[in-house]
């Protein structure tokens, strides 16, 4: 979505987005989920005007959005890579990826310092029988080794890939 | 799809994100630039997934013997094989045969995956051609009791884990005389090992809604929510498709199929917590709120969205619902065992070399599930365990493969059937990890409303990371089944009520992993994949490194 210049404060982009949603029922969870979808996260001046808007008390907007996972107080790298750690993908060496991820100085939950990626834990991406699994920047790739994700975490992997996964 | 040129050969590649995940869309892209060049006169049907994923990208050709098959399929082998004459079923090293005869396939009995991979999943003309609407037109027909008395008479059981009876639940919201309810599907389906919510999504979406509708009719409610986890962007986009389409149709909204029922559906995304799968915490999550627990009563039914009577199930609870009420309830019962009726969708993951969907009456064993169907481990190391039914269920010996596929049968051997899942592991497991992880899990996902499933669960990782580190290790372990107790007895709901399954189980039929007793194998558990023998179908079949 584009937003010309005097968009892009956070309270417009909030009341905007909270207008749009406006006939929903309960309608906090996609308000929020709009809201990161524009800003890349929910930034504590959002708040507030959530509050104000959804007549809510702040600490109650402030509850749900630590609640859930997904929602991020900073923004994230410009690439994105989740890896799964759940039972399945353990069962095929998942900790392994972590392990590869954390050698190449990375650390899950955080960003690296030139900001180009973020690595995170999920557990299960529905992927369970083509494990291990990885998302990145909303793509999923299955069967996934340390040399796939080497390319994937740096950026290198063709987007045309070949579909010829290697581990 | 290319309507100009009739004599065109269709070629169906699915669009399920396990085969895209693999490269579906660049063996589509591939064949759809063979088509532009003007070489080949190709449709490109995006389909479901047969649920066959280790062949997955499967590219099916029709030809007048029926669809012939061709996998594992890379971007770089679509040249040779449409040189080799693909389009017209011929020989090649990836040939499989006809999809319909694999014996993978031929022996399964499909229900609810009738149509999952045959069509195209967002083509209401397929849908209706192959028996869709039939449910929900047999469903308008009658009187909302009476769809619930046949839906009560099929014994379907809810398929979201807990087993409850479908028309029972459906009798309690029917029977509440406010105005507004609502009919509620959980596609959360975070457990490990469970991608059947999401196949079925993706591969037949009208399906879904077709079950919505009728359960709908069924309790007199007039509104619908699909709470759909955030982690399946391809389930969120094709069912939002899928209901725009429906709309159009006059499938969804006022009159619907020219009845009296009104009805309408919107999709609500999770933001990734595990917890909103209980179906109180997602009816906190839909209403914008924090996912905690509520404690029942009251039970949804009565008291469910916004206070109001709301049925909740899971997706495949509603996706069997057509076929139950196209077919009658007979139809239904006369599959399946004892009090499991009919047919569960087995979802086959972990370190399997057949992985995907065996949907089968209830009563087939683990061990033909695993073995016969899976082929054993994708690694080729001896079988050690699998874990059924969830994070939440029990890892289970391969003494007890013998176990069939039965609620009560599992609910006996102290294990849990769950939603379907099934996840495999080779002898390279350390079962006291596989342990502690279930304990780390319930602390990271609790909703953090009951102490024992709190604070329990960090405990129990302390606890688990002392004896294996030879701690006083006999009062730890006493200390261990004090806090299973604990938080069996003492926990809200059954995350903490069921963390002590796999906890458990694990000790109990591993214990020397836990106590030091066996050396750990040090083994790389994926190496490149060794050539997978699959089904053997008719004709040549070899392989193609999975
Ligand atoms: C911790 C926990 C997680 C759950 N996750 C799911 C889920 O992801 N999907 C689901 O359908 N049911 C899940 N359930 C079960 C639901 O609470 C509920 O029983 C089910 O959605 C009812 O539908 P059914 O009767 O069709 O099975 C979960 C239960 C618990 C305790
Ligand atoms: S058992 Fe755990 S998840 Fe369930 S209500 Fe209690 S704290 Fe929440
Ligand atoms: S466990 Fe990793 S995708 Fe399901």
């Amino acid at each position: 979505m584009t937003t010309s210049g005097s968009d892009m404060s956070v309270e417009s982009v909030v009341r905007r987005v909270v207008a749009d949603h406006r006939g929903q029922r309960g309608a906090l969870l996609p308000v929020l989920h709009a809201v990161q979808a524009e800003l890349g996260h929910v930034p504590q001046e959002a708040i507030p005007v959530l509050a104000d808007e959804l007549n809510l008390s702040r600490a109650d907007v402030h509850g749900v959005v630590t609640f859930y996972h997904d929602f991020r107080r900073e923004p994230a790298g410009r690439t994105t890579v989740r890896i799964c750690r759940a039972e399945a993908c353990q069962a095929l060496g998942a900790d392994r990826l972590v392990g590869y991820a954390r050698e190449s100085g990375l650390t899950l939950g955080e960003t690296s310092a030139d900001g180009s990626v973020t690595v995170e834990q999920v557990f299960c991406l529905g992927n369970c029988a083509l494990g291990p699994a990885v998302e990145a920047n909303g793509r999923l790739y299955g069967r996934v080794g340390p040399a796939r994700l080497g390319s994937i975490l740096n950026g290198t992997l063709n987007e045309t890939l070949d579909g010829a996964v290697s581990s | 799809m290319n309507n100009s040129s009739h004599t065109a050969a269709t070629v169906y590649v699915p669009r399920d994100s396990a085969a895209r995940s693999v490269g579906a869309d660049e063996v589509a892209d591939a064949l759809q630039r063979a088509a532009t060049r003007g070489d080949f006169a190709i449709d490109v049907v995006r389909n479901g997934s047969r649920g066959m994923l280790w062949l997955e990208p499967m590219v099916e050709v029709v030809t007048p013997r029926g669809r012939v098959g061709y996998g594992p399929v890379t971007a770089e082998d679509v040249d040779a094989l449409l040189a080799a004459g693909m389009l017209d079923g011929a020989e090649h090293p990836l040939r499989l045969g006809l999809v319909d005869e694999l014996p993978w396939l031929a022996r399964q009995t499909r229900v609810t995956f009738a149509r999952v991979g045959v069509t195209d999943p967002l083509s209401t003309q397929d849908y209706v051609d192959h028996g869709g609407l039939a449910g929900l037109r047999a469903a308008l027909d009658m009187t909302p009791a009476d769809v619930v008395a046949e839906v009560t008479e099929s014994g379907l059981r809810g398929r979201g884990g807990a087993g409850f009876p479908a028309g029972i639940k459906w009798k309690t919201v029917l029977d509440c005389a406010d105005e507004l309810k609502f009919v509620c599907c959980n596609a959360d389906e975070g457990d490990s090992g469970t991608f059947a919510d999401r196949m079925v999504m993706e591969g037949d979406p009208f399906l879904l809604i077709e079950g919505m509708t009728i359960a709908a009719h069924a309790v007199g409610a007039c509104e619908g929510y699909l709470y759909i986890r955030s982690e399946y962007p391809g389930a969120i986009a094709t069912m939002r498709e899928a209901i725009a389409i429906a709309r159009e149709h006059g499938w969804l909204g006022h009159n619907i199929l020219g009845s009296a029922l009104d009805f309408d559906l919107h999709v609500r995304v999770g933001a990734g917590a595990y917890i909103c799968g209980e179906e109180t915490s997602m009816l906190e999550s839909l209403e914008g709120k924090r996912g905690t627990v509520r404690a029942k009563p009251p039970i949804p039914a009565i008291e469910g969205l916004f206070g109001k009577p709301t049925v909740v199930n899971n997706v495949l609870t509603l996706t069997t619902v057509p076929m139950v009420l196209a077919n009658g309830a007979k139809a239904y019962q006369d599959l399946g065992v004892g009090r499991s009726r009919g047919t569960q969708v087995f979802q086959l993951g972990g370190n399997i070399a057949r992985g995907g969907i065996v949907e089968t009456a209830f009563g087939v064993t683990l061990r033909e599930l695993i073995e016969d169907y899976g082929g054993g481990t994708r690694t080729g190391r001896p079988l050690r365990t699998a874990q059924v039914g969830g994070p939440l269920g029990a890892y289970l010996p391969t003494s007890m493969f013998d176990l069939p596929m039965d609620y009560e049968a599992f609910a006996e051997a102290g294990a849990m059937l769950g939603h379907g899942g099934i996840v495999v592991f080779d002898d390279s497991v350390d079962m006291a990890a596989q342990a502690r992880f279930a304990m780390e899990f319930c602390a990271e996902e609790s909703c953090g409303k009951c102490t024992p499933c709190r604070v329990g669960s960090v405990r129990g990782v302390e606890v688990i990371d002392k004896i294996v580190a030879g701690t006083h290790p006999d009062e730890n372990l006493a200390l261990l089944e004090d806090l299973c107790d604990l938080m069996t007895d003492g926990s809200l709901c059954a995350m903490g009520g069921l963390t002590p399954m796999p906890v458990r189980s694990a000790l109990t039929h591993f214990p020397d992993d836990f106590l030091g007793g066996r050396r750990l194998l040090d083994i790389q558990p994926i190496q490149p994949v060794q050539a997978i023998q699959p089904v053997q179908a008719s004709g040549v079949r070899t392989e193609g490194t999975a």
